[in-house]
């Protein structure tokens, strides 16, 4: 089975190489995952919220046709543009012909994960239209020709450094320059002048509203606001699970995303967008993109309810340690590797193997998704349908023989205890994946079970 | 088929059967105090909240603050000759030059700081983003506990609206908190007597 991109496994291999590197990654995304906890329990109700959120999404995915048809009907009242595209590439041709129409050739964009997904910057470049990313995270991962790392902190694997280097080289920064506060300033006077020249923007969507028609951006540096209200034309793209019944629902899913998300009370803009402004055009971009697809899947269409937090990432100990582009996906972490074999199972038969199923991320969850039982129930499908390695199948296969004969896997034991303490150096070698990264244990004398049977009374 | 119709017969298709919503969505905060929590959630997201005592107040109050600013642009009757730019411009992109914009805002929610401004009080939506610095104003006893009491207080959103808490910032580079990226570089909110 040939495969384009670089396993999980791989790609991690080579992210753990410089160890002080890797543990101020898994620290930093830490701190963030506290700062949730500390803000989630500032609110007594916090697990009702979660539970009320859950049954809302849960709503919302069995109504899911009435919802967007509702939406679209109210969306159309308001004065918006509705288009609806059934894969990437009906999205990214939709946003050419609009930008075509209006003889737009340069755009500004605020972060849309979906156009992530779509792939979209690279085929409007290729049709001659200029996109600029205004999030301060994806303008850096922009820059350095990379996709972001992290759903919410776009550029969260690079250091101020890095930073520093990349904005002397593009914007003229000093040499050498690191503080957080000079580089952004820099960047604040670069993109406002994109922001004055550019006469289209785009925006992603974190809530569709059915009842009202409109919907909400969430942005904590007011780049989506900035873009839109200049721009003679809004687009704004979505994938169909971002529908919500009623404005009032809101409540519930904003006093979520942002403690979930980074410990904030709330994002410091939560734009409500209804009807263009006099004079301008706003276009809505409805996406499937294989999602109706995972809405038929039984065990797998609660990852559907995502509202995109990237709390699961944050508590993830595999993601914290792997870092996002690991996951050779738009959308990284346990949610990720939910999503990802859905859109291609082959190329993304690796990602639900990329979790120790801790539960962690089902623990954190504002929507209650259960990741880790689907991670888990993954792998059952990717091994059945043959898009595993067969290295892992005869090792899963082997496991399944040992762990099923009471009498070969007491042998095993015994065998494998015995050749740990006089051959050590038959398991302590590089060939034995255990071995990576850490020591192996000291081999007890017996197993529990011999223990056991000899201490029963 | 159009796009439409094989998206929505697709859903239809493939959805599971119907679950209800929950009978309750809504939650009260019982803060002892509402301004209070209103005013520490500001302080922590870097935002000062001044009581003035009436129009006249906020109008010796803003003299005193923005003595030596220039560019000042308000949507406040009372402060129309304390502002030296005028909002009626055609073209929004005319607004850039705007160093202090003091607008009115209608309410403001305890939990986390957020005050809502629409099209109601606004003629240009940009205003509360280009602006270098911004400043709300809200009647004293327009504030809310929570989010759910907010949007029973909101029954609409009009063409467009905003719940905005504090000024722009970003932690992009390296979780390390800046204020001011691309909107407001500082926020101050007058809560009004009468």
């Amino acid at each position: 089975m040939s495969k384009a991109v670089i396993e999980h496994a791989e790609a991690s291999e080579t992210f753990n190489k410089d160890e002080p590197y890797v543990d101020w990654h898994d620290e930093t995304l830490w701190f963030v995952r506290k700062k949730r906890d500390i803000s989630s329990k500032l609110l007594p109700e916090w697990e009702e919220l979660r539970e009320t959120a859950s049954q809302i999404k849960n709503y919302v995915l069995s109504h899911m046709d009435d919802l967007l048809e509702a939406f679209e009907k109210n969306a159309k009242a308001n004065g918006i543009h509705v288009h609806w595209a059934v894969d990437a590439k009906e999205h990214n041709e939709i946003v050419l012909a609009i930008l075509k129409q209006h003889k737009v050739e340069r755009m500004v964009k605020s972060k849309s994960m979906l156009t992530e997904e779509c792939h979209m910057n690279e085929f409007l470049i290729q049709n001659g239209i200029d996109v600029i990313d205004t999030d301060l995270g994806e303008r850096i991962v922009q820059l350095r020709q990379e996709p972001p790392s992290h759903i919410v902190l776009p550029a969260i694997h690079l250091k101020k450094k890095d930073i520093g280097d990349l904005f002397h080289e593009h914007l003229g920064t000093d040499a050498g320059a690191t503080d957080p506060q000079y580089l952004t300033e820099a960047a604040r006077q670069h993109l406002r002048d994109k922001f004055l020249t550019r006469r289209a923007a785009l925006t992603g969507v974190n809530f569709a509203v059915a009842e009202t028609g409109g919907f909400v951006v969430c942005t904590n540096e007011g780049n989506a606001d900035m873009g839109a209200h200049l721009a003679e034309v809004h687009i704004a793209s979505m994938g169909f699970e971002k529908i919500i019944p009623l404005q009032s629902h809101l409540g519930v899913f904003l006093r979520l995303l942002a403690r979930s998300a980074t410990g904030q009370p709330v994002t410091t803009y939560s734009s409500h967008f209804k009807k263009p402004r006099d004079g301008q055009e706003m276009h809505l971009v409805i996406v499937d993109n294989g999602r109706s697809t995972q809405l038929g899947r039984a065990d797998f269409r609660n990852s559907l309810k995502c509202i995109r937090c990237g709390a699961c990432m944050n508590t993830c100990p595999v993601y914290r340690r792997s870092g996002g582009h690991s996951y050779h996906n738009a959308v990284a972490g346990p949610i990720g590797s939910i999503l990802a074999p859905n859109l291609d199972m082959t190329k993304n038969a690796d990602l639900p193997f990329a979790s120790t199923l801790c539960g962690s991320c089902s623990n954190v969850c504002p929507v209650k998704i259960d990741i880790h039982d689907q991670l888990y129930k993954w792998r059952q499908v990717l091994v059945k349908g043959g898009h595993v390695p067969q290295a892992k199948e005869i090792g899963v296969k082997a496991m399944s023989m040992v762990l099923s004969q009471p009498r070969f896997y007491q042998w095993s034991g015994r065998l494998g205890r015995s050749v740990m303490r006089t051959l050590p150096f038959m398991v302590n070698n590089s060939l034995n994946p255990w071995f990576k990264q850490r020591e192996m244990p000291e081999p007890p004398k017996e197993s529990f079970r011999d223990w056991f049977v000899r201490n029963r009374k | 088929m159009s796009s439409r119709e094989k998206i929505l017969q697709q859903v239809k298709l493939n959805k599971p059967s119907g679950t209800d919503l929950p009978a309750r969505y809504t939650f009260d905060s019982g803060y002892a105090n509402t301004e209070d929590k209103f005013k520490e959630v500001l302080q922590s997201i870097y935002t000062e909240v001044i009581i003035v005592a009436s129009m006249e107040h906020l109008r010796e109050k803003v003299e005193e603050m923005y003595v030596d600013v220039v560019n000042k642009a308000s949507t406040i009757p009372e402060l129309a000759s304390w502002a030296d730019f005028s909002l009626q411009v055609s073209d929004p992109h005319d607004l850039e030059m705007i160093e202090v914009a003091i607008l009115q805002a209608e309410f403001g929610v305890a939990e986390n700081g957020a005050v809502w401004i629409s099209d109601n009080h606004l003629q240009h939506r940009v205003l509360p983003f280009i602006t270098q610095n911004l400043a709300f104003v809200i009647p004293r006893n327009a504030l809310v506990n929570n989010m759910h009491d907010a949007y029973n207080r909101l029954s609409d959103t009009t063409g467009w609206g905003c719940f905005i808490a504090g000024p722009s910032k970003t932690a992009d580079i390296e979780q390390s908190l800046v204020i001011g990226a691309h909107g407001a570089r500082s926020m101050v909110i007058f809560l009004v007597e009468n």
